[in-house]
């Protein structure tokens, strides 16, 4: 038995199908990984992420503790807001990617990845040195995702958040507390909608709401077709300890700005923006019919290169991947299904964005 | 509960066979495998050809996972169910009417003894389940 969200026997009475994720008992899906995905580009759906790891960093010292570990460079939030962030090694190589919201000076909120929870903690306190904070990882609280076009408006047709004009005005990356609540306007879809972070016994409570006003309930399946036609990386899948930001379609979210900050992993990259990078991540279509998936190998004129996500869009009606190739100005390339080359079209990230179709 | 129609005949790896009044068998999946590998999208049929019983002949890929289909007999694949290319998801909706995957012509009639009846094939879902 693996461990358990508090919404774990809500997911068995409305019919899950659990498998194990990171060693948590999950919902794959709960019927139909393609109608919960529509479900999300279309109208609003519903999901359980408790099994992320919540962690404060409290303390005088928050703001630039983090300004060291991670490779964007929260100086920019203002209270309120959040951003999106690698945390890197001495070699540049990414650790996990995380969300940061800065709650009250001197009180940051990191949600990291499941899969990294030990490492992550390790690595955290592995830093703490010279700077005046405390680490407080947050296992009592839960996380529930409603993501779509009618997000917004279902979420303020619950109990819970009636007429919050607030929340109706939320724009993406800044977050709001209620009592003992956290709402974002961040999330792993491409869609619009809410992060809701909130303590374990009421988020049941929440989810019976939210489904009361026809928000789908949606399973990892969807969520990860979900996140990779919106081209946002799976930790572990597309990047690694062995790949840098700069080789994972991430430089976005390294923040040169403060010449004189130190961060984790910057002369690693400064070096090789100097010796050239040339790895990057891009997106493929396939054109042949079939399905791409992880580790297949394929062919551009530079040389070989590896999808590293892949799976059938529904959105798009056809396959689509994340691949890590060689720098190349070719629009497509051969991949190795099974013994067979099959065509794929190279091209930008997202595939999806809001609902429509961008390749 | 899965459904296993008690008038087919079954493979442990999955595929169901029905002995039709032509003399042909037709072969597909079984309910069971279809739940277990989830919304299908994509169906390589296989090509019309001679094959053994074991041979791979096809594959079914739902968005988690690509299944291999095995010929459930010795014989030659003589139809393919060539509405599945565009409509995937017969599969999942009638396992066993519309989503046919091939029909065969059985090269000895024997090898339907050595299929599994419909008890068989239930205790052998039972005993896959950990």
């Amino acid at each position: 038995m693996g461990s358990r969200t508090p919404l774990y026997e809500l997911h068995q009475k409305t019919g899950a199908k659990i498998v194990d994720f990171a060693g948590w008992d999950m919902p794959l899906h709960y019927g139909s990984l393609l109608e919960e995905h529509h479900s999300v580009r279309k109208d609003a759906g519903l999901f359980d992420v408790s099994h992320m790891t919540i962690v404060d960093i409290i303390g005088p010292d928050a703001g630039a503790y983090l300004r060291y570990l991670l490779a964007n460079d929260v100086k920019k939030l203002q209270l309120g807001k959040a951003l999106y962030s690698c945390m890197l090694n001495e070699q540049g190589g990414v650790i996990d990617d995380l969300i940061v919201y800065f709650i009250a000076h001197g009180h940051y909120r990191l949600i990291v990845n499941s899969s990294t929870r030990e490492k992550d903690l390790a690595w955290l306190n592995k830093h703490t040195g010279h700077f005046h904070i405390s680490l407080h990882a947050k296992p009592e609280l839960a996380i529930i995702a409603v993501q779509g076009p009618n997000a917004r408006c279902k979420l303020l047709q619950t109990a819970s958040f009636a007429h919050m004009d607030t929340i109706a005005q939320l724009k993406p990356f800044s977050f709001l507390t209620k009592d003992n609540i956290l709402i974002a306007c961040t999330g792993y879809t491409g869609e619009d909608g809410f992060e809701i972070i909130l303590p374990a016994h009421e988020a049941i409570h929440l989810w019976q709401e939210c489904m009361k006003q026809d928000i789908k309930p949606c399973g990892l399946g969807a969520r990860d077709t979900l996140r990779l036609e919106a081209g946002l990386n799976l930790y572990g899948a597309d990047m690694d300890e062995t790949t840098t930001p700069l080789e994972s379609n991430l430089a976005w979210t390294v923040n040169w700005d403060d010449a004189a900050r130190e961060f984790i992993g910057k002369q690693a990259l400064i070096t090789q923006q100097a010796e050239g990078i040339n790895r990057q991540l891009v997106g493929l279509v396939l054109e042949d019919k079939g399905v791409l998936r992880s580790h297949q190998k394929l062919i551009v004129i530079e040389g070989q290169g590896e999808t590293t996500s892949g799976t059938f869009g529904p959105t798009l009606g056809q396959a689509i991947a994340l691949a890590r190739i060689p720098v190349t100005n070719q629009t497509q390339c051969k991949v190795d299904i099974r013994g067979r080359l099959l065509t794929a079209r190279i091209v930008k990230l997202p595939f999806v964005r809001k609902g429509k179709i961008l390749v | 509960m899965s459904d296993i129609p008690s008038e087919l005949k079954y493979t442990k790896t999955h595929e169901w066979v029905r002995l039709d009044d032509d003399g042909l068998v037709t072969v597909g999946i079984t309910d069971h495998a279809q739940r277990l590998l989830g919304d299908m999208v994509f169906v390589e049929l296989p090509d019309l050809m001679e094959v053994k019983a074991g041979d791979e002949s096809g594959v079914v890929e739902s968005v988690k996972a690509a299944s291999d289909i095995y010929s459930p007999i010795t014989g030659e694949i003589v139809e393919v169910n060539e509405v599945l290319s565009e409509t995937p998801e017969l599969i999942n909706t009638d396992p066993y009417g519309d989503g046919w995957l091939f029909r065969m012509q059985p090269g000895d009639e024997s090898d339907l003894e050595e299929l599994l009846d419909a008890d068989h094939y239930t205790d052998h879902v039972a005993s896959e389940k950990h």
